[in-house]
């Protein structure tokens, strides 16, 4: 038995930060103290509150140590695990208390929160199948395959009211009951984790901190609707979910919990892995399994869905990364246990990747109906700087945006729908009063303009007519015409584009049209940027009764637009200077030079 | 794998192996001072034995975890016991041997041992 477990983070986030250096030290350290016997190390997938990370937990105290650095293990090693004094300076200042620390659940990052699709991630060692099993795993399976019938587990499915967490929301146990109405010689179950949303890293979680939880809730849909095999579609960008899950393959494999006969019950299941290449488009579930057969990934037409005609053209069920993560939580414990969080249509919990300008980034999960003003001041931590909240982004580019004073609407995928937003995959990023709200629309729209595929018009040109809009709204050259054929060119891509991406592209435009038509109106009336974002609109100046007439920027100036003038401010020797408008490239180099006196400003 | 058994057998296993994460507010816990005073007077091969005994009775909520000095260094090795509503028990000049004695009657059983105390070795 070993005294103490020391848990270190090995998620995406904290192994660039270089988590696994601070591994092979705290390792090392240990062993040349003598203590390899006493104390282990574990590295475990994310807890969540990447801001601070690097992350270490040690046990059985429970220390909370954040931003950890390689610097630092010796001594933690000589100080806490040696002789048993915690490293006060590199504890999470929230969980210093007098004579102890305070343990991460009472945390108000954590104590808020509802952990289930999360629950094992920065708790167990992903890459141990034990740890799973330790943690019930594999014994929703074992349910399903021994006590359920196939019925009995799509109905347990479709009482709890689990929705797609990838952005739709449709019914899951609905959808199992498609795919397992469908009588053929072979289905297939396929896990969509090409998280593609800018933001969204929650699937990636789940596969690094819990990839067991996703095998075993393939095998319980396999069994639902009578597949034998299954298709992982990650992004190849995600190389420590794919080698952790590919690891958890292999030991589930080895331990019989995937292959023939699972669990004496004569249930076949196996599993792959396709990795992605990156292609937005190919989060659509049509345009995935174009991909996983190994074309060219292109959506096709529905229907037929999937459920009758999908995967090598047999029946398939396609969920989400999150979705998954549910069922085995939603096997073990009933409909009614997972009925009685959330709300009446969106039940269970949520999972959201904070971003933006906030003070916690990280991942959080909270039951459905949390409103955003507690996901954002209390979990999130506020806006850093005394800066005041603007807006929260939703669903990447295809979402839309949650204006401040609607900061209590309850988050379940019906409120967002009714608002004109949408849940999408999870990821909210968060703005301040310095986001212009039409740069934010022009950053998706160009991002989907970049991954539209190009097999149907509206899309493929129609995206990129909003992005030429944008641009010349930005620019200061546009109309209120303009404004109004953006928006009618945006309704009309949404209704006519083939797929998932192109009938949600236009979102963030008509979302951020809807609740900052102000912003747009300033830019296209008064030709100014309100939040001084928009380098079209922006212009700089020089305040002659602050400038010392040193010359710096004019120095500075690449295009020759700084002379001085004849004026002489009082109390000063030198003649100020000023910015010619016409010359001005606004690259703002002489604010940068006048960081000192601070005479340089832009409008 | 054939059969819930054998899952429930990989869980306990597991299970007892990460006992140290469990940080819950009602667990036991034996606390060694470990200051240099402390592993001077042979406090390491005392948490040691502590492990080891609590992992071949199997307990549960039981935690050991250690502390910089104490304070009363010619009593060392210093070991605290906290049982959660109880008040805090103090074992002074502890060895190996006498780890057993304590994890079985004050541990398991709940009675104190008495001549351990500081109260009775400072007399």
């Amino acid at each position: 038995m070993y005294r103490s477990h020391v848990l270190v983070c090995g998620g995406t986030g904290c192994t660039s930060s270089h988590s696994n250096e601070i591994i092979e030290k705290l390792e090392s350290e240990i062993a040349a103290k003598g203590l390899q016997d006493e104390i282990k190390v574990i590295k475990t997938g994310c807890f969540g509150l990447c801001a601070l990370g690097p992350i270490m937990i040690v046990y059985p105290e429970g220390c909370f140590y954040s931003e950890v650095k390689v610097e630092d293990v010796p001594e933690i090693v000589e100080e806490h695990l040696l002789k048993g004094r915690m490293v006060t300076r590199l504890l999470y200042e929230e969980t210093v208390q007098e004579d102890t620390v305070k343990s991460l659940e009472q945390t108000k990052f954590y104590a808020k929160q509802k952990r289930i699709a999360l629950r094992n991630c920065g708790v167990i060692d992903p890459e141990n199948i034990d740890e799973y099993i330790a943690h019930d795993g594999y014994q929703a399976l074992e349910k399903c395959l021994n006590q359920l019938s196939t019925d009995e587990v799509i109905n347990i499915v479709k009482d709890s009211g689990l929705r797609g967490r990838g952005g739709g929301g449709f019914p899951t146990g609905l959808k199992w009951s498609f795919a397992a109405k469908n009588a053929a010689d072979q289905k297939y179950v396929v896990c969509n984790a090409d998280e593609g949303d800018p933001g969204a890293f929650m699937d990636r979680s789940i596969l690094e901190g819990d990839p067991h939880c996703i095998i075993e809730a393939m095998a319980i849909c396999g069994y639902a609707i009578g597949a034998s095999e299954g298709y992982v579609y990650v992004r190849a960008e995600y190389p420590i979910a794919v080698k952790r899950l590919q690891l958890a393959i292999d030991q589930a494999k080895e331990y019989g919990l995937l292959g023939k006969n699972i669990f004496d019950s004569g249930f076949d299941f196996d599993l792959h892995i396709r990795l992605g290449a990156g292609a937005f488009v190919c989060g659509e579930e049509t345009a995935l399994m174009t991909s996983i057969e190994g074309n060219r990934g292109e959506p096709r037409p529905r229907p037929p869905f999937p459920a009758v005609k999908g995967l090598f053209g047999k029946p398939t069920n396609n969920n989400n990364v999150e979705t998954y993560a549910n069922i085995p939580q939603i096997i073990l414990n009933g409909a009614d246990w997972f009925k009685s969080m959330g709300t009446e249509k969106s039940t269970g919990t949520k999972v959201f990747a904070l971003g933006g300008k906030i003070t916690n980034t990280g991942l959080v999960e909270v039951p459905m109906g949390t409103t955003l003003r507690e996901v954002i001041e209390d979990i999130g931590g506020g806006i850093p700087n005394g800066k005041k909240f603007k807006a929260a982004q939703t669903g990447g580019p295809s979402g839309g945006c949650i204006p401040a004073h609607l900061m209590d609407t309850a988050i379940d995928f019906d409120n967002l729908t009714a608002i004109g937003c949408m849940m999408g995959s999870g990821g909210l990023i968060v703005m301040d009063e310095d986001n212009c709200m039409v740069d934010i629309a022009k950053f998706f729209l160009d991002f989907t303009v970049d991954e539209s595929c190009g097999k149907c018009s509206p899309c493929r040109i129609g995206t990129k007519r909003m992005m030429e809009m944008l641009e010349k709204i930005t620019e200061g050259k546009a109309t209120l015409e303009d404004l109004d054929k953006l928006e009618e060119l945006a309704l009309y891509i949404k209704q006519n584009s083939l797929c998932g991406l192109g009938q949600t592209a236009p979102n963030p435009v008509l979302a951020t049209l809807k609740f900052f038509r102000h912003e747009y109106e300033a830019h296209v009336v008064d030709k100014v940027c309100p939040a001084g974002v928009c380098k079209g609109l922006v212009r700089y100046y020089i305040d002659a009764e602050k400038c010392i007439g040193c010359g710096m920027c004019a120095r500075a100036c690449p295009a020759d637009a700084i002379a001085r003038t004849d004026y002489i401010a009082p109390g000063h020797k030198l003649a100020s200077f000023a910015i010619n408008p016409e010359k001005c490239v606004k690259c703002g180099a002489c604010m940068d030079s006048c960081k000192k006196i601070q005479a340089i400003y832009k409008k | 794998m054939k059969s819930l058994a054998e899952l429930q057998a990989i869980k306990e296993r597991t299970l007892k192996n990460m006992s140290a994460r469990n940080d819950s507010e009602d667990a036991t816990r034996i606390v060694v001072g470990m200051a240099t005073c402390g592993i001077a007077a042979g406090a390491r091969p005392v948490m040691n034995a502590f492990t080891e005994e609590i992992a071949r009775r199997s307990l549960k909520g039981v935690t050991v975890s250690q502390t910089g000095c104490i304070g009363m260094c010619q009593y060392e090795p210093i070991v605290e016991v906290f049982v959660p509503g109880q008040e805090k028990v103090t074992y002074v000049q502890m060895s190996a041997e006498k780890v057993a004695r304590v994890v079985n009657d004050h541990i398991v059983n709940g009675n104190i041992v008495t001549e351990y105390t500081v109260g009775a070795v400072a007399k």
